[in-house]
């Protein structure tokens, strides 16, 4: 079974952190990554960082500016994380674009993330109907779950359909923005995770975009499996370093 | 014969489709759903069409360049777009996508621009049609287009400057697509390439396909035939080129030459001619050809034209170069400069340097005294006097 799938089925909400690979310095990666374990996170989405993050806020954008700054490339990445699984054991999912992935070739990057141990990709410029036609079969021989986002403004229909491609979770996005643009939610939102959570879909939702304290967790969870934290991560990372990476956490779990 | 048209899935032969995250589908979607649609309403196409005669100017002039065609002893005939109201082709399409976006019930308008040209013809629609307008333009282009954001804002435009990047055009089409998913319901985006998701290319094809619907009759009345023996256009993203091919794409005895542009050089490192330089790939929400690293990070390009400067083409030009429809040529910033101060002295026209660079190529390439060669002049050069000035120390 799939690590993302075990996770799923845990009785408990999840808290899940973006960060991006390759900032603040370019070898922090696996240091993050057992940072946020050990702190007690359950699932951890490592950016790739892309050139032209069309879907990210300042936030992330600046940190995908300096991370390929750094050095940065998906060679490097596969390369800091060949061992990670000697001492990680929560899912681990890619998130970028689609086209560094294209040009590394779409078979051998998902082979490479099987022999890592990577459990999951989230590629949000990749669409649902081209995943279906062009690269599920590919996705499913390397054991990848792949991620699709829903927003407010996706149709009952189109939620169905990608709930029949999901075989993980699905990651609704809590508004119409990019990443990093909202503080709190309103009726709007509320609504919109009802609507959702009434659907009774195949697969678990967690919730991201606008989760950014222990308040907008608590909110988020109420109507989903879990939550995902991103842009306020990277923030806090600028802010204050790698090493008081216990003290974010901590502030959203309690 | 190949389909050099989309075809219903949205792709050029390989290229094209909708590469789009998902907040961005219902608007897109919503899109696709409609503009054919709208397009064929005999309502939209007579506004459309009084516009671009009343409004615009057109039919623009095909002027045939006696003294240009006796230099190179050729027959060159020059599609006058840079005598459009605004001064270039692009507000034949920004004339259709505010009437799109009426039609959709869309009140605030975003766009992108590198040299201005594409800003200020959606400025000058919005202010038309009373709509509230915001221009993404990179910094660096700001700064080297004054002229054009004075007349952006003086149109009630707000200009927005793209600070991240490159903060050149492709940064500038980033933070527009930013803006479109921060804001779903109200909002059009006027793209002013022939670039983007589907059914963005096609769409500002068609709207700019006036150009080449123009020439067909145009010639018949000068030469006799609506055929020239070749088109030619100058390619960024590749609008004004889409709209002078596009009624050609399937006449075969047609030759069609883009003009990309190759900046201080295809091999120096200073360039944005993407068909040499560029691989396939994703950009702006499209699987085109663009400039990019190994690892599939988007590069940055260059070019002495604010509007040739972008890292990727259309992809119906990405499928017109791999299928060897049209033929690529890449003119340098010295051999575009040379041959716009050329047309000055020849014709009494200053043209935009991005046309500039299309009439470099009769320096470049031989054609036969008997050829007929229509040369799409995009634009004016008002807008690049300040290049020239600095460029020939005027």
């Amino acid at each position: 079974m799939n690590r993302i799938n075990k996770k799923l089925s845990e009785d408990k909400k999840l808290l899940s952190i973006y960060f991006t690979a390759g900032y603040p310095s370019l070898n922090d990666t696996v240091s993050i990554i057992e940072d946020l374990e050990k702190n007690g996170v359950d699932m951890i989405e490592i950016g790739l960082p892309f050139s032209d993050p069309l879907a990210d806020g300042p936030t992330i954008q600046e940190s995908s500016t300096k991370a390929l700054k750094n050095g940065m490339t998906t060679e490097v990445l596969f390369d800091q994380l060949k061992d990670i699984r000697k001492t990680v054991n929560i899912p681990l999912i890619i998130m970028g674009y689609f086209n560094p992935m294209f040009q590394y070739g779409v078979e051998a990057f998902c082979k490479k993330c099987q022999e890592i141990g990577i459990d999951g990709l989230i590629i949000p410029d990749l669409p649902v109907d081209v995943y279906h036609e062009e690269y599920q079969a590919i996705f499913e021989k390397y054991g990848l779950i792949n991620v699709f986002l829903i927003t407010p403004q996706t149709s009952d229909e189109r939620i169905r359909y990608i709930d029949s491609i999901s075989n993980g979770f699905i990651y609704m996005v809590s508004s119409a923005s990019t990443t990093g643009a909202q503080s709190g939610f309103g009726d709007e939102q509320t609504q919109y995770f009802e609507r959702i959570d009434k659907m009774k879909l195949n697969n678990p939702q967690i919730i991201g975009f606008g989760i950014s304290n222990n308040e907008t967790f608590t909110q988020a969870t109420q109507y989903a499996k879990g939550a995902i934290i991103g842009s306020a991560f990277v923030k806090h990372v600028t802010q204050e370093g790698t090493a008081s990476i216990d003290t974010f956490i901590k502030s959203i779990l309690n | 014969m190949n389909n050099y048209n989309v075809n219903e899935k949205g792709y050029y032969g390989e290229f094209g489709g909708a590469f789009i995250p998902e907040m961005l589908y219902p608007n897109v979607e919503e899109l696709r759903q409609n503009y054919l649609k709208v397009m064929a309403e005999p309502d939209f196409k007579a506004e459309f069409d009084k516009l671009l005669k009343d409004y615009v100017g057109r039919p623009s002039p095909l002027y045939f360049a006696k003294r240009l065609s006796e230099k190179y002893n050729t027959k060159i005939y020059l599609k006058r777009e840079d005598l459009n109201h605004t001064g270039a082709h692009k507000i034949n399409n920004t004339i259709g996508q505010i009437l799109m976006a009426k039609r959709l019930g869309k009140t605030r308008i975003i766009a992108e621009t590198g040299a201005g040209q594409h800003g200020v013809a959606t400025a000058t629609v919005c202010a038309l049609m009373g709509l509230e307008c915001i221009v993404y333009m990179g910094e660096i282009d700001i700064a080297r287009q004054a002229p054009n954001v004075a007349r952006m804002k003086m149109l009630g435009a707000t200009v927005v400057p793209a600070k991240s990047g490159s903060r050149t055009l492709k940064d500038a089409t980033n933070e527009a697509i930013r803006d479109w998913i921060n804001n779903p319901v109200d909002t059009h985006y006027i793209i002013g390439s022939a670039i983007g998701p589907h059914p963005y290319p096609d769409m500002v094809t068609r709207f700019q396909a006036v150009i080449s619907e123009e020439i067909k009759w145009q010639l018949k009345e000068q030469e006799g035939r609506e055929n020239p023996d070749y088109v030619v256009a100058c390619i960024g993203g590749g609008s004004n080129a889409a709209g002078t091919y596009y009624h050609y794409l399937h006449e075969e005895e047609v030759g069609i030459i883009a003009v990309e542009a190759a900046g201080l050089g295809v091999d120096s490192g200073e360039s944005a001619a993407t068909s040499v330089l560029g691989k396939e790939g994703i950009i702006h929400g499209c699987k085109t050809m663009l400039m990019q690293t190994k690892d599939g990070q988007i590069t940055e390009p260059y070019s002495i034209s604010a509007g040739l400067d972008y890292p990727g083409v259309g992809p119906m030009h990405a499928h017109l170069c791999k299928t060897g429809r049209a033929e690529f040529m890449a003119i340098t910033d010295d051999q575009a400069m040379n041959a716009g101060l050329d047309l000055c002295k020849l014709e009494g026209i200053i043209p935009a340097i991005e046309s500039s660079h299309a009439l470099a190529i009769f320096e470049q390439r031989k054609f036969k005294p008997t050829d007929v060669v229509v040369v799409s002049l995009s634009g004016r050069g008002d807008k690049d006097l300040q290049n020239y000035i600095e460029y020939f120390k005027i």
